[in-house]
């Protein structure tokens, strides 16, 4: 029942379910400390107990679902070590700089190259499907007969799988707990603990506050990882509005980066920030017709059955299946889409997309609204793969697409799924449930992250990155599988290394107080009031007009935020109280992303950054720049794009690997 | 007949429906929900309350966790509106939601677990 309901039947409120903990703290020691229970911190944990030392996991939700890929995935980034794959870990991470010009993680990238099969193929031991065992694909353009993998987006380079991930979250977070990691759930991570309480300094643990008892948690760790960085309520934050659209959910604050900012963490590419689509006012995700991503295939036509094309990256027009599966250079490979290179795809690596001419036609009338997608043309195995397996297992999409579609009587053998009517002049009908047509301009995501070495270490000693957010220029699913368990095999060697230290009990009592302020204070502002302001000074200073006097303008607006409304909070309950926490948070993160912009005294086209104070695209700029706070002051330096393959590094990417991935741990 | 004051969400709230014969109040659906928008109920055996409805990120993990099939996740309006189909051969529309809805397709999804 609904509270309304309850309301009605009772006559009575109901009373908070849990005990109340707000003075009650509870304390553990670890080795290893993953903060954040999606699949990069639970295949972290997995991977650092299977090495014999002690985990603790803090998580803002359930480990069983939460995360952004707790909901499913559908296929998996990165696999280029499968037996059927042409592309080399090594052409992987190249490809990635390059389409980027240098604005990726290099390093990152060819470890996700190096493991990402193999991190896969633990996956299908715990209990995920990864092939088509049951030979219902037999034949099919998109199936290797002998090890019955299935590939997506380039059926020519074999490097990207199609899997039935639906249950994969229950599946690694089974195998987490059987391993006897110890998970706080419902537990929202407020602070590191450094030695001396030093910003600066090693990281030596974290706090949390859980969301039903409102109990503070204390964790003493050898080592922490950091595996929580996505955030969704920083520029767009409308939960009554945006309902399903969203493929963040509101737990994403990226409180994993704002504690290690907070802590003196050295960051990259946060000054990057590009449009929302994700989080904005669209459609439930891949709820409408659709030609790309999941839909990838899936042929078009418009409301008098005329045919769309898709095109390849020239512009070429592809009448054959086959041929949309096929990059768009014969030497080069299709990356694949969603893996956090979107701001620029050069055609060698681009995915095929629609007729980019289609927009010209429909205003010259070959064309008519509304679009659908019509998979009665498809082969039946290729329906069957888009409908079947990619909307049957994508995340997100079990329940709310392929049960609620078939249980209302959809049947892609006999129905044509419509496509928004909209203008699609700005972008070739792609993802259509998250065009840019539906989330306004200044709605925009935050890129950027943790600067880490060769380990997946932070700047900070003991501090560790995994998974999309928290690492800069990262990949999602399967990427973040992937860059957890390698992570989760340095916090290992780095606790056996390194003796535990204890905290600093003023870091503890301070971090408390601020913790409970809303409880005490019990102001006049709600969380989502305080949210929302948050989000208007993003949009209003952050957005796409960016200057050095508008960004001071920002920060100052950010700061008199937290210092007087951010001081008035009130919270009715531990859930409200978490909420409150997050919301400050995100006080903070908006103006690491500020600083980070004003620090970026130029405008550059591969990180997709523009200045309108310094309007020309400066070759000059072509470098990241390491910003951190030291002793409340913010600090950055120049680094080079490459400096994975400088001093003190070898400019090999294996020698490199060999050196630094643990591989005898 | 009795009415209670209280405020008006401004987004959808009954995001849940309970099947109150199936529904044993084990509170699964509580516990596994990411975002932890719902409340076990006072009573013993009772289907659980939806307090945080706004928070839902429609990711259906509830739905999945349930052991009797009590739960249904209930699409917001504006996108049972926007999900459409027309059928090939005949040109009749459809939505998620119709008043008169079109026997379900039983076909199950690929995989085999």
């Amino acid at each position: 029942m609904n509270w309304h309901e309850y309301v009605a039947e009772t006559g009575k409120v109901p009373q908070w379910p849990y005990e109340l903990g707000y003075d009650k703290e509870t304390v553990v020691s670890c080795d290893v400390l993953v903060v954040g229970g999606g699949v990069a911190g639970c295949r972290a944990a997995i991977s650092a107990r299977q090495r014999g030392v002690s985990v603790v996991v803090m998580d803002r939700g359930f480990s069983k679902r939460s995360g952004e890929g707790g909901a499913g995935v559908d296929h998996w980034h990165g696999a280029v070590t499968n037996p059927c794959s042409k592309v080399t870990p090594r052409m992987y991470s190249e490809a990635a700089m390059d389409t980027t010009d240098g604005f990726t993680n290099g390093l990152a990238r060819y470890v996700i190259g190096k493991e990402g099969y193999d991190t896969l193929l633990e996956v299908e031991k715990m209990g995920v499907q990864i092939r088509d065992e049951d030979d219902e694909y037999k034949g099919s353009i998109f199936r290797d007969d002998e090890t019955k993998l299935m590939f997506a987006y380039d059926i020519e380079n074999k490097h990207c799988l199609r899997i039935y991930g639906y249950n994969i979250k229950p599946c690694v977070d089974r195998e987490m707990r059987r391993l006897g990691v110890q998970v706080f759930d419902r537990t929202c991570v407020t602070s590191l603990l450094t030695e001396g309480g030093r910003q600066g300094a090693r990281v030596i643990g974290a706090t949390g506050v859980n969301d039903r008892t409102g109990e503070f948690i204390v964790v003493k760790a050898k080592a922490v990882i950091i595996s929580a960085g996505r955030t969704n309520r920083l520029w767009g934050f409308a939960p009554e509005l945006t309902e399903s659209q969203s493929m963040c959910n509101l737990n994403q604050t990226a409180l994993g980066n704002t504690i290690g900012w907070r802590a003196g963490a050295e960051f990259v590419g946060m000054e990057m920030s590009g449009r929302a689509v994700l989080s904005g006012l669209g459609y439930a995700p891949y709820s409408t017709g659709n030609n790309n991503n999941t839909y990838q295939g899936a042929p078009t036509v418009d409301r008098n059955g005329k045919d769309v094309y898709y095109a390849n990256a020239y512009g070429k027009l592809l009448y054959d299946e086959a041929d949309i599966f096929k990059a768009s250079d014969e030497n080069s490979f299709i990356i694949g889409h969603g893996i956090g290179l979107d701001n620029g795809y050069k055609p060698q690596y681009r995915i095929t997309t629609t007729d980019p001419e289609l927009w010209k036609k429909v205003m010259a009338g070959e064309y008519e609204q509304p679009f659908y997608n019509d998979m009665t043309k498809l082969p039946a195995t290729s329906r069957r793969m888009i409908f079947g397996l990619m909307l049957a297992h994508e995340g997100k999409c079990r329940v709310p697409i392929y049960q609620n579609l078939t249980k209302w009587g959809f049947d892609p053998d006999k129905d044509l799924l419509q496509y928004p009517v909209q203008d699609y002049s700005r972008f070739p009908i792609d993802t259509s449930w998250c065009g840019p047509e539906n989330t306004p301009a200044n709605w925009r995501g935050g890129g950027g992250g943790y600067l880490v070495d060769w380990r997946l270490q932070t700047s900070l000693p003991g501090l560790f990155a995994a998974g999309c957010g928290p690492i800069f220029g990262h990949g999602c699913h399967g990427e973040s599988h992937t860059s957890g368990r390698y992570s989760g095999r340095q916090a290992a060697l780095y606790a056996r290394q390194n003796e535990a230290v204890e905290p600093d009990a003023d870091q503890i009592r301070r971090e408390r107080e601020r913790c409970y302020a809303p409880i005490r204070t019990n102001g006049d502002v709600g969380w989502k009031e305080l949210n929302y302001a948050i989000a208007k000074i993003m949009q209003d200073y952050c957005g796409d007009y960016k200057t050095e006097y508008t960004l001071d303008m920002g920060i100052r607006r950010m700061n008199d935020l937290y210092e007087t409304e951010g001081q008035r909070m009130y919270a009715s309950n531990p859930h409200e109280l978490v909420r409150a926490i997050e919301s400050l948070s995100l006080c903070e993160l908006g103006i690491a992303y500020m600083e980070a912009a004003k620090a970026r005294r130029g405008s550059v086209k591969g990180l997709g950054f523009f200045r309108n104070d310094y309007p020309e695209y400066d070759e000059a700029q072509k470098k990241l720049i390491p910003i951190s706070l030291k002793d409340g002051q913010v600090h950055t330096r120049d680094l080079s794009l490459y400096y994975h393959l400088e001093a003190p590094y070898s400019s090999d990417l294996e020698e490199n690997y060999q050196q630094f991935a643990a591989l005898d741990i | 007949m009795v009415a209670y004051s209280h405020p008006s969400q401004s987004g959808p709230c009954r995001i849940l429906s309970f099947d109150k014969e199936k529904c044993v109040g084990c509170n699964s659906c509580v516990n596994v929900c990411p975002s932890d928008v719902m409340m076990p109920h006072p009573e013993r055996g009772r289907e659980p309350i939806v307090v945080f409805a706004e928070e839902c990120w429609y990711c259906g993990g509830c739905v999945e966790e349930c052991p009797h099939g009590a739960l249904t996740l209930v699409t917001p309006a504006k996108q049972r509106l926007s999900t459409v189909w027309m059928r090939k051969e005949t040109g009749e529309e459809f939505r998620v939601g119709m008043k008169n809805p079109l026997p379900p397709n039983l076909t199950p999804p690929s995989g085999n677990r």
